[in-house]
């Protein structure tokens, strides 16, 4: 179902614009923290109210300020995970996952039970939410979300306060579940990989306004925008003055590269994504002697922060690599040759 | 000593305990009301509100009897007014105790409502209404038990100020044996009298009961913070 959200909502301080439309089944809103995207799924399950604007689903108008209609969030039939899933914590599962069944008697509990089985909840059914762990907490809050028939299933940060572990397992977990469900999904986060994984659809939004929205990988390959590109995980992003066609200048790394596509005159920035960066003979094209100046180890993966030897660069540029935790070697200062491809600049308005 | 026990006339121990019990529910329901109102209001209404619905907590309670006096009064309006349609005469009467008790307790009930509701995560009551659940239901089903340490002693505190209320009572419903006199008046009369030996047995019946009380708070709050940790 086409979901259309156009929201104004005035916070004094901050101003919630926010304006897209989609036919994608799986949504999501990609932005740093305080943008406004939690606010917009708030104003989309009927929490909040926003000043002006219009919300639908398919044909379902939830609130339009033109012609007055404000439907009250039980009446939108939208389910809503929360960070903290917000069970009731006096409730059992069982009866955590009925309380939003209108159903009464046999009918009912038949409903709890098939949704029991089918989020492997069985043996839970008579504990309380703060004997449960993480996992079994989010099955719970999503079986209850899911009792309910919701046209559509808002999920706010549903990751991020889990630790690295127990999140990967979870967000397999929570793909798994949602194949059940057919409906609309929107998920709200600031982390790229957790985006990435679960959305056709991307919007990004930035400040309190959706500044792109598109396919997901699209956007990922090229993210047109600066903010964009920041967004999926961009390290390296310089503004440029455009040379020539195919040629930019990059004051801040004191570099000239050439470029695959035309430059256009909008074009104000460039990026070039951490692991992009390659190690390459001497005269290649794009490339530059380049020393390290610092270097940053995870267990397998090293970030080297790299200058232009001889040069006074601003700004150093990140390239990140595969390694081994043997490698300690490689965590000394060196000069080496770095190509940055003309083939995987980004080039952004 | 057994001669004593038999001799007492346990009518106040009655009195009060009736007492008590009435004004605790309507407190508990009132009190509940108010505090899910002033929650609702905004910040300006809610400190006008908020102070007038304390006052009965500072004021002397002679000071609310004067009041109560002036309210349910036969020569006044509204006392009047009672008497006239329904028959109802509070001045006087075990319907003052209630009344007395009620105004008096009322705001301990209020209080502790409130604090209680100001704990509750918003986040459940968002959950409950994206669920389908009406504003009562939620209020009812998960507000109410969620808040529960706090309106349970909060309904204890009031059961405890309504059972030992002696200022407003004894100026609003005065103090007749067998039908208005609680054990506190019992215990100031006895002892106006010079007989410490009855207001002894009262005030270690008091004591009993109090001690009870605070006992099955502490019980109640207890049981139901599991994360509470001993240090």
């Amino acid at each position: 179902m086409a979901v259309e959200v156009k929201i104004k909502k005035d916070f004094g301080s901050f101003v919630l614009n926010v304006q897209f439309s989609s036919e994608d089944n799986r949504i999501g809103i990609l932005g740093a923290s305080g943008c406004g995207k939690t606010m917009t799924l708030k104003c989309i399950a009927g929490i909040e109210t926003p000043d002006e604007g219009r919300i639908a689903i398919g044909d379902r108008v939830f609130f339009d300020s033109k012609k007055k209609v404000n439907l009250p969030a039980r009446d939108r039939k939208i389910g809503y995970l929360f960070q903290n899933y917000a069970l009731f914590p006096h409730m059992t599962v069982e009866a955590n996952i009925g309380i939003g069944i209108r159903m009464k008697g046999q009918g009912k509990n038949q409903r709890i039970k098939e949704l029991i089985d089918k989020f492997q909840l069985n043996g839970l059914e008579k504990r309380y939410p703060s004997e449960l762990s993480g996992g079994q907490q989010q099955r719970t809050a999503l079986a209850r979300i899911l009792a309910c028939d919701p046209d559509m299933i808002l999920l706010d940060e549903p990751f991020s306060a889990l630790d690295g572990f127990l999140k990967e397992t979870m967000q397999q977990e929570m793909q798994e579940m949602l194949k059940f469900y057919d409906g609309n999904v929107m998920m709200v986060s600031h982390s790229r990989d957790e985006i990435y994984r679960f959305s056709n659809c991307l919007a990004i939004m930035d400040q309190g306004k959706c500044l792109m929205i598109g396919k997901t990988r699209e956007i990922f390959k090229n993210p047109g925008l600066k903010e964009a590109a920041r967004l999926t995980g961009c390290k390296n992003i310089a503004s440029v003055e455009k040379t020539g066609d195919y040629e930019i200048w990059v004051p801040e790394w004191k570099m000239t590269l050439q470029t695959k596509e035309k430059v256009g005159d909008d074009i104000h920035y460039v990026g070039i994504r951490a692991h992009d960066l390659m190690e390459v003979q001497e005269g290649t094209e794009n490339s530059f002697r380049m020393e390290s100046v610092g270097v940053t180890c995870a267990p397998f993966e090293t970030v080297y922060h790299l200058k232009q030897q001889g040069m006074e660069q601003e700004k150093d540029l990140w390239w990140k690599k595969n390694s081994n935790i043997e490698d300690i070697s490689e965590s000394e200062s060196f000069t080496k040759i770095i190509q940055l491809p003309k083939e995987c600049l980004l080039l952004l308005i | 000593m057994k001669e004593i026990f038999m001799e007492l006339d346990w009518s106040p121990l009655f009195i009060s305990l009736k007492t008590a019990v009435v004004a605790t529910f309507f407190s508990f329901f009132l009190g509940i009301y108010a505090a899910r109102k002033t929650l609702k209001a905004g910040p300006k209404m809610k400190a006008v509100v908020d102070g007038i619905l304390n006052l009965p907590l500072v004021l002397p309670p002679t000071v609310a009897g004067f009041f109560l006096l002036l309210v349910f009064s036969k020569k006044r309006p509204i006392g009047m007014f009672l008497f006239d349609r329904f028959g109802i005469k509070v001045v006087q009467t075990w319907a003052g105790c209630v009344i007395a008790a009620i105004v008096i307790a009322f705001p301990l009930m209020y209080r502790n409502a409130r604090a209680a509701f100001e704990q509750v995560d918003v986040n459940l009551i968002y959950a409950g209404r994206t669920l389908g659940m009406k504003e009562w239901e939620i209020f009812w089903k998960v507000v109410v038990p969620t808040a529960g340490p706090g309106i349970a002693s909060g309904t204890i505190l009031t059961f405890a100020r309504a059972l030992g209320e002696y200022g407003a009572t004894s100026m609003l419903a005065g103090n007749i044996p067998g039908k208005t006199g609680t054990i506190s008046q019992k215990i100031a009369m006895v002892i106006q009298d010079g007989d410490y030996t009855t207001a002894g047995i009262w005030v270690i019946i008091i004591l009993i009961i109090a001690f009870f009380i605070v006992f099955g708070m502490n019980l109640i709050t207890s049981r139901k913070i599991k994360t509470v940790k001993r240090w």
